[in-house]
């Protein structure tokens, strides 16, 4: 259970940048992974090799991926998306800035694995029924504080009722009176920013590799399809579900070999062949 | 005209530099040597350290006038070709280094991407020296194939009698990845433990590579307390983080595994916690290794800015195969005389301090000479370096 409410946080967090860009832009960014991999690689960098406290660290991860957000946003998909009507066309470009940032992080970075300094020393242990770092309790807690924070800036900021009217409906928010580019812009970044917080978040927990990538986004994909893509609430349920079910699995199953994923996978399947739109999600989209 | 002029020294300049770069060029002919192998992705650490060892000991060649083989002194290229740790791409591979004429190959680094490649490899005349360990790669009636490190079901063996006779370890358990090398790798362990007489508690708990929490995976196993935990082909990402939830739960067992790690990956990823973590390491030690090495390691580090320990064994295909290459000039163009040359094949071996010869083993495991015979060095980590535990010798 608390290792499922662990995954379930980081999942989540993940979920979110990508179904919030998918919300705004209709675009599904296969670099999102990626985006993830920079920011545990700025963390790393300022926290690790620098000896920068780590909640600096971890704002510089942020700062550093809204700003890749923005300007991606700004100078690759704007231009795409309103050249092309055709919803290939900013899958080829997510694509290909995942390959980009992948060849980029490698010269950057390096090809090993890096790891940080634990944040937090010693163990939970509740009588050998419980066990947790505590550096994951603390993590796994400013994970959910994050998530909150997330959704009280999107309820209540005026940036946030401005994305959600963008992401509701784009036209009849320019109509009313919404900077629709900025907007866009903005959005774009703050998917980026969760990004790079999860990323700097985990760094202390998992270390960053450059391949880390590619299986970010997949993870990320099923946690929005399970949850609904485009729906804010759907990505933290479809996280949290993903991580349950991973923890079960490998806490019950794992004597039959690793059929984990095998039964996710399975059960995804079967899942939208009854539910297309996922949880929360619409079937008109 | 002050525009026309500058057009025209740009282009004189131009002129001369792409002629100075053929006349430099051509001060030697060029002999090519190929690398087949994963340069990208989870697994990238393998590949990048066999590509850059290659490239940092052509350079060096090259810089000190090139290579002489048979009268002809060579300028060494790498041709490189990242497969993506994908047999179809290795494929691919192999096929471009048959388009260049290229008669040796370094890679792949997995044992699905080497056995995808052999049809080609023994189609277009390549020898080819993976570093992945199915036995019938290596042994007749294949013949192109020489294994480029020591093998686990070598290594493996070597590391649990070691430890039965040192540490009284009497129980153990495996864990790998769910991915064909890890798999085979703890299947084999298993039955060589087994054959050692010693318990094997667990050997079904496996992991997929982008696990992010160790947590769920390790618990099953270690309630069965073994005095051993094998990290069955485990990759230097996933190695600190597995250390690290292990001793978090509680382990105080060993830990080892047999496949090489990097000793910086495990204090950034584990720090402390991976003291005692028993590894393979790379063919060499501060005993061991030659002044050429420790040239070799500075020359590296210049070069690509940081070390990867598993140099000291990658350093060696590349090596290898220019030294039986002068030794036998007419394999440059020809892959059977090159097999011929390798039973009778000795050198003195550069890398390593006393009369260590470079020479070709694997009779014992494959019934032919098809492997390169380098010192098994496994190590200790101990507080951000590795102390030597044992070395011994592959036959």
């Amino acid at each position: 259970m608390a290792n499922g409410v662990y995954l379930g946080s980081q999942y989540a967090m993940i979920a979110l940048g990508l179904t919030l860009i998918f919300a705004l832009m209709n675009v599904l960014n296969f670099a999102h992974g990626q985006m993830y991999v920079i920011g545990g690689f700025v963390t790393y960098t300022f926290y690790g090799q620098w000896g920068v406290p780590f909640v600096l660290a971890l704002f510089m991860s942020c700062i550093t991926l809204a700003i890749v957000g923005a300007l991606i946003e700004r100078y690759l998909f704007a231009p795409v998306i309103k050249g092309s009507a055709r919803e290939e066309s900013t899958m080829l470009l997510a694509a290909g800035i995942a390959f980009l940032l992948d060849a980029l992080i490698l010269l950057i970075f390096g090809e090993k694995q890096r790891g940080v300094p634990k944040i937090v020393d010693g163990v939970f242990n509740w009588d050998f029924r419980l066990i947790m770092p505590y550096d994951r309790i603390l993590i796994c807690v400013l994970a959910i504080l994050s998530i909150v924070a997330f959704i009280a800036l999107m309820q209540y900021s005026k940036t946030g009722r401005a994305l959600r009217a963008l992401a509701q409906d784009r036209t009849a928010a320019q109509l009313m009176g919404v900077n629709v580019d900025r907007y866009s812009m903005i959005g774009f970044a703050l998917g980026a920013m969760l990004a790079g917080l999860v990323g700097g978040l985990l760094v202390t927990i998992t270390g960053v590799n450059l391949g880390m990538g590619g299986p970010t986004s997949i993870k990320a994909f099923m946690m929005v399809m399970i949850g609904g893509a485009g729906v804010i609430s759907g990505a933290i349920w479809g996280g949290f579900i993903l991580g349950f079910m991973e923890a079960f699995g490998l806490a019950y199953l794992s004597q039959y070999g690793d059929i984990t994923y095998l039964l996710i996978f399975v059960s995804l399947m079967i899942f939208l062949a009854i539910r297309p739109q996922g949880l929360m999600g619409k079937p008109w989209g | 005209m002050q525009r026309r002029s500058l057009v025209k020294a740009a282009l004189t300049a131009a002129t001369l530099t792409a002629f100075g770069a053929t006349a430099a060029f051509a001060e030697n002919p060029v002999l090519k040597i190929g690398f087949v192998g994963v340069t990208s992705g989870p697994a990238a650490a393998w590949g990048i350290s066999n590509q850059r060892s290659m490239e940092a000991r052509a350079a060096w060649i090259n810089e000190t006038g090139g290579y002489t083989i048979g009268g002809t002194t060579y300028d060494i290229e790498i041709v490189s070709f990242d497969d993506q740790k994908d047999p179809k791409r290795a494929i691919a591979g192999m096929e471009k280094m048959a388009q260049e004429g290229i008669h040796y190959v370094v890679g792949p680094n997995v044992d699905d991407g080497a056995a995808a490649v052999r049809p080609v490899a023994e189609a277009n005349d390549i020898m080819y020296f993976p570093y992945a360990f199915p036995k019938e790669l290596y042994s007749a009636p294949a013949s192109n194939a020489v294994l480029g490190m020591i093998a686990n079901y070598q290594s493996g063996p070597a590391i649990y009698k070691h430890l039965m006779d040192n540490e009284g370890v009497k129980t153990v358990a495996f864990i790998a990845a769910n991915e064909s090398d890890p798999l085979s790798q703890r299947d084999s362990g298993v039955a060589a433990a087994k054959e050692l007489g010693l318990e094997v508690v667990s050997d079904n708990v496996t992991y997929q590579v982008d696990t992010t929490d160790f947590t769920p995976v390790l618990t099953p196993i270690l309630r069965t307390r073994p005095d051993l935990l094998v990290l069955s082909g485990v990759s230097p990402a996933n190695a600190p983080q597995l250390l690290r939830s292990a001793r978090e739960l509680g382990f105080e067992g060993m830990i080892s595994t047999e496949t090489a790690q990097d000793a910086g990956v495990l204090a950034e990823g584990a720090g402390d916690l991976a003291n005692g973590f028993i590894s393979v390491g790379g063919a060499s030690t501060p005993e061991l290794a030659s002044p050429m090495m420790n040239e070799f390691v500075e020359r590296y580090t210049s070069m690509f800015g940081e070390y990867n320990d598993e140099s000291n064994t990658k350093v060696y295909a590349l090596e290898y195969i220019l030294e039986t290459l002068k030794a036998t000039p007419e394999a440059i163009d020809d892959v059977a005389a090159f097999q011929a040359s390798m039973d009778g094949f000795e050198a003195p071996n550069p890398y390593m301090n006393g009369d260590e010869k470079l020479k070709y083993v694997g009779m014992t495991s494959f019934g032919q000479k098809r492997q390169i015979a380098v010192p098994l060095v496994v190590n200790v980590y101990q507080d951000g370096a590795f102390e030597t535990m044992f070395i011994a010798r592959v036959d």
